[in-house]
């Protein structure tokens, strides 16, 4: 795709920032603390990177999904971890609201999540429902003005710095399956809210996971997000537009795993000369910048059509999503590979790179999850 | 000198696109033409291969020129004491005066500094034209250009030196611009063209990446900057004569405004990568700012001082003041230790006339390996405790 | 206070390679960036506008087009607006006729209280173009400038480096101040002000606008000509020594010992 000379400047940017700021030194203490790092969110908020494509008017910077793909690619390929904490509020966390938020829901929590003052999470998956969303079992029963909250979600990204979350119960437990479920926005710091354990990860670490447990939770009826028993399609149309951000993390993994890959095997010698001149290794290469181009097309061009608002945008989103996804994980294999035994061992980036892909098939939708709305949209 | 493309020669195979330092070039209908950047370098001419680029002189200015006489050198003094560079330049400007036919005098600025003046004639000053006041005690930007100016233009000397230093990048550029003349800084190299007597300055260019020459036809003086280190200083005769000639100074109301309230200097120990024998070079490669002390320790057994690359300034580790290269210091020692630096442009550009480079560095197709004298691939951290083990033999 | 900031947009020359069989410049790939010193100059007056809301910040350039994006890049910093001469007659300028151009649109401005410009560019390294552009403004000048300590109501004191030091000068306004990199840090942009500088216009002049004569623009109104230009000849390579690390020590002392410069 060729960029407008403005989405060219926030590549720059982004690419700036991520050069400067993500030190190594601050990356090994990620990954050795798996601590949230306040300071470098706290930066990165300042640079607009919370709000970017969040509206103007509730604290956000403005710009749009081209701009939103363009920095997660760019941070990712320095960090994949840090891209997430650019990524939350522009996505899932601020996603919910932006869909069915009344105004004074968007300037109470979406403009300190935009702004990087609150962190704001997305909480829909439980232990027994995780692809089948539809078998939440948390539930919200209304008592006077206050709904009543009990249920626990798991695997819920960022919560352990959470201030609110969206939170996915069942309000009508008569209705079946996807239908009688609402959202509503939690506070944390409510009675009856605790934390589950950290989740010790293969990868993405530093950016804490655990459990959220709802015991009793008294939640304002103002609080709740949208209309009653309707909760699950803005939660299946807010992960339509998460998809896409996992879909540009994924290339700037593969950029990354690229770019070392390249670094290394000139550098590399074996057999009296630099292994890049070996097909086995050359040709590797080549099909490894081949696949992260086609998936940056795909992105890029699911991006425009989000902007122009198409109807055709999810599944260009689905396809993007699966197969940046898929092409990362492929990339990283390849990088470690490339690079040896060196690639298996912590020293070297390629060996981050590899567990740190790993999760974009899994979240915000499965691959396969991918395959079959795709598949059911072709069908249909 | 205007560089025009030649349209019925230009083929439009777009390699003075290529080749253009400053992306002045475009094609139009399938024609080069150039650009508002263009700076008149050249490059482009000797790209061409159809000769199709070409070089125009200027129609020269009827200015008279004859009037102009002599070589000056800026005396630049710090608290009384003359600085390196004005005493190379004296050698320099010896040179450049011998071709000419010609006297060399010195422009002194100071408060009491008389000591100075037998200094410079000692150093091959035929003449020193010497103001004394308080306001020219330590530099400042207004007392100096007025003071200075004032005596170009009275006695009108064809070439004027001064120091590539901070004051002289300082002052160079008034004194220029109110003379109505060019300025070409930071200069590697002098000569007097043997026809028509003029002076050709060399100076790096883009990042040290180019060397120019740069010519003042039309106007006078000519002037340079020169970077400290580079020329040779002259041998000190102190039974050489010359001539005293004292400057009118006087200032009035707005003439000086600026006011230098305090001068402090680095506590610190006082690097002088000029003056240095031997320098140990620091870059990337150290990894961590204490990279530095083992460094430190290696000097001191040479009898040297530390130097830096530009990435481990950048770092953070290590102070400016011990940058060597294009935007530091220039530095000629006799040996040069460049240990965990790669070897950028802009460094080589400020050390590889040291008179032995020897290079340290992990990479064995580190760039810093094509200047250097000897080579050694390997980690510093061991190389450098086993160059000093052989040392303590 | 009324600011402006000289900005030049320069090759990234830190990214130039040579090659090292025909001995010319790589230039395939380099890109033009905001002059690192003049990025430091815009940061010194965004801060002087934090500190003095009301204040305004104008960038001034001279160069082709293109440096309109550079220019973006300053507005996107937080300038508020942008101006950039540019006509083919200003092509082939030393320093003497930038500075006349940049000075001729200084005064198109109108009013200002401080000017602030980079020490030098990458490309040249002259230093010249703002000592130069101040006198031809009639406003005193301190180059090399690492602190701002203190805006009076008619002066300003700052820090000039020196070699081994620094100076401490009081300055009278209006005047023009030059940055090296150890004055600041110089700030990003933000997402949300890159999206506001594409709504801006940037208001481009040529010699007419600023009321300058074609003859006293450009390489005609240079005294400084370029005679030739050359890349360096590298120095050849010497010798890589062999062996294991306390052979390769041995080694080198002794061939310095043997050359009696050790």
């Amino acid at each position: 795709m060729i960029f407008s000379e403005k989405h060219e400047l926030i590549r720059k940017l982004v690419r700036d920032f991520a050069e400067k700021e993500f030190t190594s030194d601050m990356l090994d203490e990620l990954e050795e603390t798996g601590e949230f790092n306040w300071e470098i969110f706290r930066k990165m908020a300042a640079a607009g990177f919370t709000g970017a494509k969040l509206p103007v008017q509730y604290g956000g910077q403005g710009s749009d999904y081209l701009t939103y793909v363009i920095m997660l690619e760019e941070l990712a390929r320095v960090s994949p971890v840090l891209a997430i904490y650019a990524n939350t509020s522009n996505s899932l966390g601020g996603g919910p609201l932006l869909l069915s938020g009344n105004e004074e829901q968007l300037q109470k929590y979406l403009r300190p999540a935009a702004t990087g003052e609150k962190i704001l999470v997305f909480a829909l998956t439980e232990p027994g429902a995780g692809t089948d969303a539809g078998g939440t079992t948390t539930t919200a029963v209304l008592d006077g003005d206050y709904y009543v909250m009990n249920g626990r979600k798991t695997f819920i990204s960022g919560a352990p710095v959470a201030d609110y979350a969206i939170i996915y119960a069942k309000t009508d437990l008569k209705q079946k399956g996807a239908r009688g479920i609402s959202a509503f926005i939690v506070d944390m710091k409510l009675p009856g809210v605790s934390l589950g354990k950290d989740e010790k990860k293969m990868g993405i670490i530093g950016y804490p996971t655990c459990d959220i447990i709802l015991e009793d939770v008294r939640v304002h009826k103002s609080d709740l997000l949208g209309e009653l028993d309707r909760g699950f399609s803005n939660a299946m149309k807010t992960l339509d537009g998460g998809r896409l951000g996992v879909a540009a993390m994924s290339c700037g993994i593969g950029q990354a795993c690229l770019d070392e890959s390249i670094k290394y095997s000139k550098e590399r010698k074996q057999f009296g000369q630099p292994i890049a001149n070996f097909q086995a290794i050359s040709f590797m290469i080549a099909d490894m910048a081949t696949e992260l181009q086609a998936a940056k097309e795909l992105v890029y061009n699911a991006a425009v059509l989000k902007d122009l608002n198409r109807p055709d945008a999810p599944q260009a989103c689905y396809m993007a999503k699966y197969y940046a996804s898929e092409m990362c994980n492929r990339l990283a294999a390849h990088a470690v590979q490339i690079h040896g035994g060196y690639g298996y061992i912590k020293d070297y980036k390629v060996e981050r790179l590899y567990r740190d892909a790993r999760i974009n098939t899994i979240y915000e939708g499965t691959s396969q999850v991918q395959q079959m709305v795709i598949a059911a949209n072709l069908l249909k | 000198m205007a560089v025009n493309v030649i349209n019925e020669k230009c083929k439009g195979c777009q390699k003075c696109i290529k080749v253009c330092p400053f992306n002045a070039i475009t094609m139009e209908e399938k024609l080069a033409v150039i650009g508002p950047s263009c700076t008149g370098c050249g490059v482009c001419v000797d790209a061409c291969p159809f000769k199709a680029i070409e070089k125009t002189e200027e129609a020269a200015h009827t200015k008279d020129l004859s009037v102009y006489h002599d070589v000056w050198v800026f005396a630049e003094q710090r608290e009384g004491k003359l600085m390196g560079v004005a005493i190379e330049l004296l050698g320099e400007g010896k040179k450049l005066a011998a071709e000419i036919g010609c006297k060399l005098c010195a422009v002194l600025c100071g408060e009491n500094v008389d000591g100075l003046v037998d200094e410079l004639i000692a150093y091959g000053a035929d003449k020193v034209y010497y103001a004394n006041a308080p306001e020219l005690k330590s530099y400042n930007t207004d007392a100096y250009t007025k003071t200075i100016y004032e005596a170009i233009s009275k006695y009108k000397p064809e070439i004027v030196l001064l120091g590539a230093t901070h004051i002289g990048r300082d002052l160079g550029p008034c004194l220029a611009v109110k003379c109505g003349t060019g300025l070409t800084a930071d200069c590697t190299k002098l000569e007097i063209d043997p026809e028509d007597k003029k002076l050709k300055q060399t100076r790096p260019a883009f990042g040290g990446n180019l060397m120019a020459t740069i010519i003042c036809p039309n106007h006078r003086p000519q002037m340079s900057t020169v970077r400290p280190g580079v020329m040779e200083k002259p041998k000190y005769d102190k039974s050489r004569k010359g001539e005293l000639v004292k400057l009118a100074v006087s200032f009035k109301d707005g003439d000086i405004r600026m006011k230098v309230l305090e001068i402090v200097k680095h506590v610190a120990d006082v690097v002088s990568l000029t003056d240095a024998d031997i320098i140990v070079s620091g870059g990337r490669g150290l990894g961590s700012p204490e990279g530095f002390d083992l460094l430190r320790e290696f000097a001191k057994k040479l009898g040297g001082t530390i130097g830096a690359s530009r990435a481990a300034v950048d770092s953070g580790w290590i102070d400016h003041a011990y940058q060597v290269g294009q935007t530091g210091t220039t530095v000629k020692p006799k040996i040069y230790f460049a240990c965990g630096i790669s070897g950028a442009i802009q460094h080589l550009a400020g050390m590889q006339n040291s008179g032995y480079i020897i290079a340290v560095n992990k990479n064995e197709n580190a760039p810093i390996f094509e200047v250097a004298d000897y080579g050694i691939v390997g980690d510093l951290y061991k190389v450098i405790p086993a160059i000093m083990a052989e040392l303590d033999k | 206070m009324r600011i402006i900031v000289l900005a030049k947009q320069v090759p990234d020359t830190n990214e130039v390679k040579i090659d090292p069989v025909k001995g010319t410049l790589i230039r395939d790939g380099v890109p033009s960036i905001l002059n690192p010193d003049d990025a430091n100059a815009l940061e010194a007056a965004l801060a002087a506008k934090d500190q003095f809301p009301g204040s305004t910040v104008s960038v001034l350039s001279m160069g082709p087009g293109q440096a309109c994006y550079m220019l973006r890049e300053c507005l996107a910093m937080g300038a508020d607006d942008a101006y950039l001469l540019s006509s083919r007659t200003f092509g082939g300028a030393d320093t003497c006729a930038t500075s006349t151009t940049l000075a001729a649109g200084i005064r198109k401005l109108g009013k200002f209280d401080i000017i602030f410009a980079g020490r030098q560019a990458i490309d040249g390294d002259t230093a010249q173009v703002g000592p130069q552009t101040a006198y031809r403004l009639g406003i005193p000048v301190v180059t090399y400038v690492m602190k701002i300590r203190e805006y009076k109501e008619k002066s300003v004191v700052v820090e000039r480096q020196l070699e081994d030091g620094y100076e401490v000068i009081e300055v009278s306004l209006p005047c023009m101040l030059t940055a090296v990199k150890e004055l600041n840090e110089p700030r990003y942009m933000t997402i949300g002000r890159i999206e506001e500088a594409y709504k801006k216009t940037i208001t481009i002049w040529d010699e007419n606008d600023v009321a300058l004569k074609p003859e006293s623009c450009g390489l005609k109104a240079s005294p400084t000509q370029v005679f030739r230009s050359f890349t360096p000849p590298p120095k050849g390579k010497g010798e890589m020594l062999k062996g294991t690390v306390p052979e390769m020590a041995a080694q080198l002392v002794a061939k310095l010992t043997e050359k009696h410069v050790l």
